[in-house]
């Protein structure tokens, strides 16, 4: 396998790295003084190696990426030296740093709908370093410029080039979209391409396949790679050696086999525990058939389906297509899916936000086809809900106590003392300290806010939960704890739940009862270990065997499985 | 600004002129000191004017002089006092027209945006159609139904301020409106809906707050522009009469024939104040809008620069 080739171990003596970075610090200026954003970081990057730097956000890991392209803001102070092919990036003038980018490092982005310019065809974007460059010292002619981006989408797999080169952004799907960022990337064959996030903002089976990519392109072209990411299980899957960054400064650098075999350094141990793992830890372990069937049903939902209106003349959207389940009380229902599922459509239709259009959805007895917000307020109380960003969801006016209070003075008359005592007493259950009450959201960090969030979903001890993605914003050792509490809370008080996420690892370690959903449609539901580890569907294993786990060796195999997955269709 | 600060530093003016540096800087400074003068003109325009408004003189269009510093205007007014009483009269126009279209615009945005439906559609065509009108012509035909064109002091304030009230609400609503239809959106007024609290519980708690953090910004330009609408109010003859109030745009429109004669000082000094005041409030503004936003606003260089000034200071 390629992994183990000679050109895929650490940089050799003699062989000339693509990347030297050496003592790189960068400052930023802020309204609250200086911010060290990197502190002192080396490493560097030997010709067809893949390192991969990771770190949880405000690692500096994405500052470290920028700093090589000469990309950060007005405000940052670098110093240091960032060596690409003989030329300090740091220092040299504008003009020559120009000249570098796209010719000798290209840089790939997280979010490929917003990297690609909506009002030029992809042909004339990757046309366009083509044309800025001038390769070989002459103009690059309409048609020599058309002749090879058609080259480059070859390159990165995009079937039918010769046609696609005109097509636009939006005709593309995510992943394609993707491809063509690093066919762009790919124009002036750079010999490293810088990957920021390249597979975040994708779904599992697309971001399989664009790791594919990366690798091909590796093996085939011998380009170095940087990727930044903070998903330990796309580092395994991809990286030959890896930094690990944590507050500016790296913690530890080492081959993947030997990070993820043993991990000397404290932060690295406890990073590397804290990703969810897939078949460890599952909620429904040792079940062998559905618990909780004695008791009330709370959510049950009959044919349920769900349409957007479309446009004038446009047909309306269906996001949910005769989907029935049922979920009882006491019961973790985790529902699965990737984006444009309709996993959150339901979700929210539970919870009122959004209406049904056919089919039967009864909640706590209420039939949500009939929907109107005055008969269902009372049934409010009995419904929580966590929603996505735990930033967002807060008002930021106002303090974390009066977020939580809010429902308990809507449905309850308890008096001023009553209800502050009892939102501290909240707060206390989610393991935050009564004090928290006086803060403001943006004094919070990320998990704090969601165990908050919780503490608010919970306030009126309600029949029903319904937790939308609520870890899917959080740095992985924090999720950690979040599912834990969650778990804890969940076994203490009791209620039933609603868990969505794309995650397969956190809902396994949640929820007893699976279901997966794939356009719309509910392709299997059953008990979480019995769907992680015998999948029926075809959908649900691709989408088992395209999740990345983060052991190397382990990932190989799994890598193996899913090509041939994918052959065997 | 994770950091508390104290009450002082946090107030809006304060805590912009503590966030800005070099050219943005000088512009607020150079606002901020022109609006105060504006303002304490206002305030102490009874004892600062030499004479009263409407005290007429025998000496008609005379020079300047020492009785009378700016001169006099051709019906017999002191320039100088004129000038200075006349920030009062700006003043109060300025004050009541945007607060009365403020306090509309705001609940008429917040309601529109968050209820939609026809009603907002409604509101939406109405603002639009005003906005349509031309601003100035609008404010005629306001003037003239209030108040028959001309009148006293306290029904001129009101007629000038409400004709600019009409021709404001549009920007008010608009910006408040939209703002409504962005926060709607947003997962923390969606939670309030889930943890069951009424649509006026969610207007006033959650996105009042949250949508007028952009209005001091619009106060300023507006204000900027209250003058010169009723300068223009003034200069057209739909202004406040000479003997209830002064009023720059009424002593500009009187200057007219004056300055094809050679006689600068009538129209000369009036004018000046009206540039002067807008000049003011609109960098005021422009300056608070530019330090508002992160993006727009500078900063100092970290690191290297602050450590060499520090060594050209030491070595100085």
């Amino acid at each position: 396998m390629s992994r183990h080739s000679e050109n895929g171990v650490a940089p050799e003596a003699g062989l000339r790295p693509v990347l030297d970075v050496r003592d790189l610090k960068v400052t930023f200026a802020t309204d609250a003084g200086d911010v060290f954003a990197v502190k002192d970081v080396s490493f560097n990057v030997a010709p067809g190696e893949i390192v991969a730097i990771v770190g949880e956000s405000g690692s500096g890991k994405t500052v470290t990426a920028k700093a090589i392209l000469g990309l950060l803001p007005e405000t940052a102070q670098s110093s240091g030296a960032v060596i690409i092919s003989g030329n300090d990036v740091i220092s040299v003038s504008p003009h020559q740093l120009r000249q570098i980018r796209g010719r000798d490092v290209a840089m790939v982005f997280q979010e490929p709908s917003t990297a690609l310019n909506p009002v030029y065809t992809v042909g004339w974007q990757i046309a366009e370093g083509l044309r800025a460059h001038r390769p070989e010292g002459k103009r690059v002619g309409r048609k020599e410029a058309r002749k090879l981006a058609i080259e480059a989408l070859d390159k990165v797999g995009i079937p039918d080039p010769e046609k696609r080169v005109d097509y636009y952004p939006h005709q593309f799907s995510g992943g394609q979209k993707q491809r063509v960022v690093i066919a762009a990337a790919l124009a002036l064959n750079p010999g490293l391409i810088v990957a920021d996030e390249p597979t975040t903002a994708l779904d599992v089976t697309v971001q399989a396949e664009i790791l594919e990519l990366l690798r091909e392109l590796r093996d085939k072209f011998g380009t170095s790679i940087v990727l930044i990411t903070h998903n330990m299980g796309v580092v395994a899957d991809l990286a030959d050696r890896v930094v690990v960054m944590f507050q500016g400064d790296v913690v530890e650098e080492a081959t993947a086999e030997v990070l993820f075999a043993n991990p000397k350094k404290d932060y690295t141990q406890k990073l590397l525990a804290a990703v969810p793992h897939l078949g460890r830890n599952s909620a429904s372990a040792g079940f062998s058939e559905r618990a909780f069937q004695d008791k009330e049903v709370v959510v049950e939902a009959r044919e349920l389906e769900i349409e957007y209106p479309g446009r004038l003349g446009s047909p309306a959207f269906r996001a949910v297509d005769k989907v029935s389940f049922t979920i009882s009380a006491g019961e973790v229902f985790g529902l699965v899916g990737e984006s444009g599922s309709g996993k959150t459509t339901i979700g929210r239709a539970i919870a009122g936000l959004n209406r049904t259009t056919g089919g039967s959805l009864k909640v706590l007895g209420y039939e949500m086809l009939h929907y109107k917000e005055r008969s269902f307020r009372k049934h409010r109380k009995d419904v929580g809900f966590v929603f996505q960003d735990p930033a967002a969801s807060f008002n930021p006016h106002l303090s974390i106590g009066e977020c939580v209070a809010e429902p308990l003075i809507i449905h309850t008359d308890m008096s001023g003392p009553a209800v502050n005592r009892k939102v501290e007493d909240l707060l206390e259950s989610v393991q935050l300290p009564r004090a928290y009450a006086k803060r403001f959201p943006h004094e919070l960090s990320g998990g704090q806010r969601q165990r908050a969030s919780l503490a608010r979903g919970l306030a009126l001890s309600p029949k029903l939960l319904i937790a939308d993605e609520p870890t899917s914003a959080l740095d992985v050792s924090v999720q950690a704890k979040v599912l834990e509490l969650f778990r804890e809370i969940q076994s203490e008080l009791g209620f039933a739940a609603l868990f969505i996420s794309h995650d397969l690892a956190v809902v396994d370690i949640l929820a007893e009862w699976v279901g997966v959903l794939y356009k719309g449609k509910m392709v299997e539901q059953g008990i979480g270990h019995q769907i992680m580890g015998k999948p029926q569907h075809h959908y649900t294993k691709r989408l088992l065997s395209s999740l990345p786990v983060p052991n190397p060796a382990e990932q190989a195999q799994r890598r193996a499985l899913h090509q041939e997955l994918l052959a065997s269709r | 600004m994770e950091t508390k600060q104290s009450l002082f530093s946090r107030l809006p003016v304060i805590s912009q002129l503590k966030k800005s540096v070099g050219l943005q800087r000088g512009m607020l400074v150079t606002g901020l000191v022109m609006t105060i003068a504006f303002l304490l003109t206002a305030a102490f325009a009874p004892w600062l004017a030499p004479y009263g408004f409407s005290q007429r003189f025998d000496q008609t269009q005379a020079p300047p002089s020492a009785t009378h510093l700016w001169g006099t205007t051709a019906g017999g007014y002191d320039v100088l006092s004129r000038t200075l009483w006349g920030a009062q009269t700006a003043f109060l126009v300025i004050v009541v027209a945007v607060v009365l279209s403020i306090f509309l615009g705001v609940i008429l945005g917040l309601v529109s945006g968050y209820l939609g439906g026809w009603l907002d559609r409604v509101l939406v065509v109405v603002a639009d159609a005003i906005y349509a009108f031309p601003t100035l012509l609008l404010a005629m035909v306001m003037s003239i139904a209030i108040s028959q064109g001309r009148s006293s002091l306290w029904s001129g304030i009101f007629s000038a301020a409400i004709s600019i009230t009409v021709v404001f609400i549009p920007q008010y609503f608009r910006v408040i409106r939209a703002e409504t239809i962005r926060l709607k959106a947003e997962p923390f007024v969606e939670s309030a809906i889930v943890v069951g609290a009424s649509s006026v519980r969610i207007m006033a708690r959650h996105i009042y707050k949250n949508a007028t953090r952009t209005l001091p910004l619009i106060f300023t330009l507006n204000a900027s522009e209250a003058i010169l609408t009723l300068a223009g109010l003034g200069f057209l003859g739909f202004g406040i009469e000479p003997s209830s109030a002064a009023e720059w745009g009424y002593d500009l429109n009187h200057a007219q024939s004056d300055a094809t004669s050679g006689i600068w000082w009538t129209g000369l000094f009036p004018g000046l104040a009206i540039v002067l005041t807008v000049l003011g409030l609109t960098l005021l503004g422009e300056s608070m809008n530019d330090l508002n936003d992160p993006r727009l606003r500078g900063r100092k260089r970290a690191g290297k620069k602050r450590a060499r000034k520090d060594k050209e200071l030491v070595d100085a």
